[in-house]
């Protein structure tokens, strides 16, 4: 058992969850107080000890899953494929968890073929297996016979407690798949194939669609613990001069005797953002969800102002916070904006100039000015000068990059000429590194 | 000091926490369970309205215990949440004993306000301590929280330190606003409470609201589910299915139709756009 629970520390770790030995200590004595055939009892003793953050219970699921199998369920051998189907759809509509179970480890032991020793992905087999049920289809027709003759409010429900009801199989026949590789394998060789990154860990540039979304809910409970932190750096702990009055007050209740300075508080003055996105395809998704995040977090600044370009540029600001998500944006965009000037291609040179031009006057000695993109310019002509211009009014420029600092300055890359007028180039490739930029913003 | 252990095994907590009006899962009995033979505090994290605080109340309520709760605020001090001197009435006994007074005189048990945290500690009968929003406390008063986490006591210079009597049952709520200290974190269990499934949220109903039909209470939890399923500012919790569910009830309603969903809305969705967004999403099913 601690041999068990060692094995799953040191995968936790790889993943990127970081257990302290006193955690692993903790893990055990819990185990000692329960009933190790309870599985969810382990489960909780080992979740409560070991995870302590909610961005990761997730990977612990998954690892837990790994480590601690399930027992194999029974099985329905001698049933042909019409009954099966039957079966499953029966199951489906009484909500019939064991039987579900059941079918899941039949299904698999029938469909997915799997061969010991073979070194796939459990995803090839869950795509073989689910290829021979179609559960789609069999989802719609539970939802036409729950939704025949009822109100539009219940056909609606229906559909959304039967794609739960499809989702909660569907992860059962991976969980089998998962428990038979793993005795096939153990669970290091499968927990390896299986290793995700942690959300803060997922690189912007190839964030699948599935992690894009997952991003996109990060957005406001991230905004909300950085405006937290922000609000309570610049109050600080400094204090202002002596509040002669105030202290005078307080001491009536010590007859008079000053026991308790009282300090005024300082007011720092509020930054002003400028925040200048590049959203041509290959970066939109980084630039989408940094100009979302400080748009949500404008409370902070006195002011915050995004443009986007691609080889024009246009500001978008009022856009942002009518529209519901970014896509809406671009769409608003591509329908006859000056953000796309020429070929849709990017062209910092001209987007730059043009904002210096257009909007530079507004840039004041209190802006924080923000440029973000890969500066992949097509070779056209960069125009560093604009971005200089840009940069002596502004109190800060800064630059970020999505793409790693090994690729700068490679192709047609022109970070390194534009660099020379920035206060700063970050490199900016996933939450993580975003999040430390914005705290140190002031 | 570890005290004798207040449940014998997991069942046990769960049928404890069902007496009290809580419907648990495995997850949260086991945790409860392993705090308590631990020794531990326990973390709760989760969204505004899932039952955090609540949790404490009904562990209060099952084991018969006190319930002393320090409400942490942005600014709370060690003499809001440990102990402070009151020197109102140390200054008084100065002035009246005249010259005669030694100091230890002065730093004496009488003068000591006790506030929630030694208090807990100070306490002869065993009691829940409950920190309620422990991450609007400032990062650097975090710190006060983990002497009397670790090792239940609470040093005081002039006096020593005051060693539990008894190991209080400890529950710290957060709505994440903020990571809290890994310090923190390491000395606490962790237990995060998510949106409760429909049918768990349908068993809380029912046993929250007597009354109300099952056909009903299945009905309204699944339009909870697909409202949260959509992009709100704040999706409604458990408490507002609650209120819903008590507004039906009131109302007389029999089932949900659209009409019914439009005029009740605004019981659980509290922002503006939201009830517009809601009404959008679902108001094209207005036959």
């Amino acid at each position: 058992m601690l041999d068990l629970l060692a094995g799953l520390v040191r995968e936790l770790r790889a993943v990127g969850i970081p257990v302290s030995p006193t955690e692993h200590i903790d893990a055990a004595r819990a185990l000692g107080h329960v009933p190790v055939t309870d599985r969810p009892a382990v489960r909780a003793a080992l979740a409560a000890t070991l995870v302590k953050s909610q961005d990761h219970v997730a990977a612990f699921e998954t690892v837990f899953g790994l480590y601690f199998t399930a027992g194999p369920a029974p099985g329905f051998d001698g049933l042909d494929a019409d009954s099966l189907d039957g079966l499953l759809h029966r199951a489906l509509r009484d909500r019939d968890r064991l039987t579900l179970r059941a079918l899941a480890a039949q299904l698999v032991t029938r469909y997915a073929g799997m061969e010991p020793g073979r070194p796939v992905a459990g995803t090839f087999y869950l795509v073989k297996t689910l290829r021979q049920v179609d559960l789609d289809g069999l989802r719609d027709r539970l939802v036409a016979e729950a939704s025949a003759g009822a109100s539009p409010l219940d056909a609606r429900l229906a559909a959304e407690e039967y794609t739960a009801r499809t989702a909660e199989f569907r992860t059962e026949v991976e969980d089998e798949i998962r428990r038979r590789l793993v005795a096939d394998r153990g669970a290091e060789a499968v927990a390896r194939t299986l290793r995700r990154p942690l959300p803060e860990d997922v690189d912007f540039l190839r964030a699948s669609r599935a992690e894009v979304a997952a991003l996109r809910d990060t957005v406001r409970p991230l905004a909300r613990k950085l405006s937290a932190r922000l609000a309570r750096r610049r109050r600080g702990h400094r204090t202002g001069p002596l509040d002669f009055r105030r202290t005078a007050r307080r001491s009536m209740s010590t007859g008079g005797t000053p026991m308790e300075p009282v300090f005024r508080r300082p007011h720092p003055a509020r930054p002003e953002l400028m925040v200048v996105a590049d959203i041509s395809g290959s970066v939109s998704a980084f630039a989408a969800f940094t100009l979302q995040l400080v748009d949500a977090l404008r409370s902070e600044f006195a002011k915050v102002r995004s443009f986007v370009f691609v080889d024009g540029v246009e500001e978008i600001t009022d856009l942002l916070r009518t529209a519901e998500d970014l896509t809406e944006v671009t769409r608003t965009l591509n329908g006859g904006s000056s953000a796309v000037w020429l070929d849709g291609r990017s062209d910092y040179g001209h987007a730059l100039a043009t904002f210096a031009e257009r909007w530079g006057p507004q840039v004041k000695s209190r802006s924080t000015v923000i440029v973000l993109g890969d500066a992949r310019n097509n070779y056209h002509a960069p125009r560093v000068e604009s971005l200089a211009a840009v940069a002596a009014r502004a109190r800060h420029l800064y630059w970020l990059n999505p793409e790693p600092e090994t690729a700068w300055d490679d192709g047609d890359s022109v970070i390194g000429q534009y660099a020379a007028h920035c206060d700063g180039v970050f490199e900016c490739r996933n939450l993580r590194q975003l999040k430390a930029f914005v705290e140190r913003l002031d | 000091m570890v005290g004798s252990p207040r449940f014998g095994d997991i069942e046990e907590v769960t049928a404890l926490l069902k007496g009290a009006g809580y419907l648990a899962t495995p997850a949260i009995a086991g945790t409860v369970y392993l705090g308590d033979r631990l020794a531990k505090p326990i973390l709760v994290e989760g969204p505004a309205g899932t039952g955090k605080t609540e949790l404490a109340r009904s562990v209060a309520s099952m084991t018969g215990t006190r319930l002393i709760r320090l409400q942490c605020y942005e600014g709370l001090d060690e003499a809001k949440a440990l102990y402070e001197w009151d020197y109102r009435k140390q200054l008084l006994h100065l002035q009246a004993r005249g010259d005669g007074v030694d100091e230890g005189d002065l730093f004496a048990e009488r003068f000591l306000l006790a506030r929630p945290l030694l208090e807990a500690i100070r306490a002869d009968d065993p009691v829940v301590l409950l920190v309620d929003e422990v991450d609007r406390l400032d990062v650097e008063t975090e710190a006060l929280l983990l002497e009397v986490l670790s090792d239940y006591q609470v040093s005081i210079p002039e006096l020593g330190t005051v060693t539990a009597r008894q190991v209080p049952l400890v529950f710290l709520t957060s709505n994440s606003s903020r990571d809290l200290s890994e310090a923190l974190k390491r000395r606490c269990l962790y237990l995060f409470l998510d949106y409760p499934t429909q049918e768990r949220e349908k068993e809380i109903v029912l046993s929250r609201v007597p009354g109300l039909s099952e056909r009903l209470a299945d009905q309204l939890t699944r339009v909870v589910r697909s409202l949260r399923g959509l992009d709100l500012k704040k999706r409604p919790s458990v408490s507002e299915t609650l209120d819903w569910a008590r507004t039906l009830l009131l109302l007389g309603a029999d089932g949900i139709d659209p009409r019914v969903l439009q005029e009740t809305l605004q019981v659980l969705l509290k922002y503006q756009s939201d009830i517009a967004t809601a009404t959008g999403s679902l108001g094209e099913l207005a036959p």
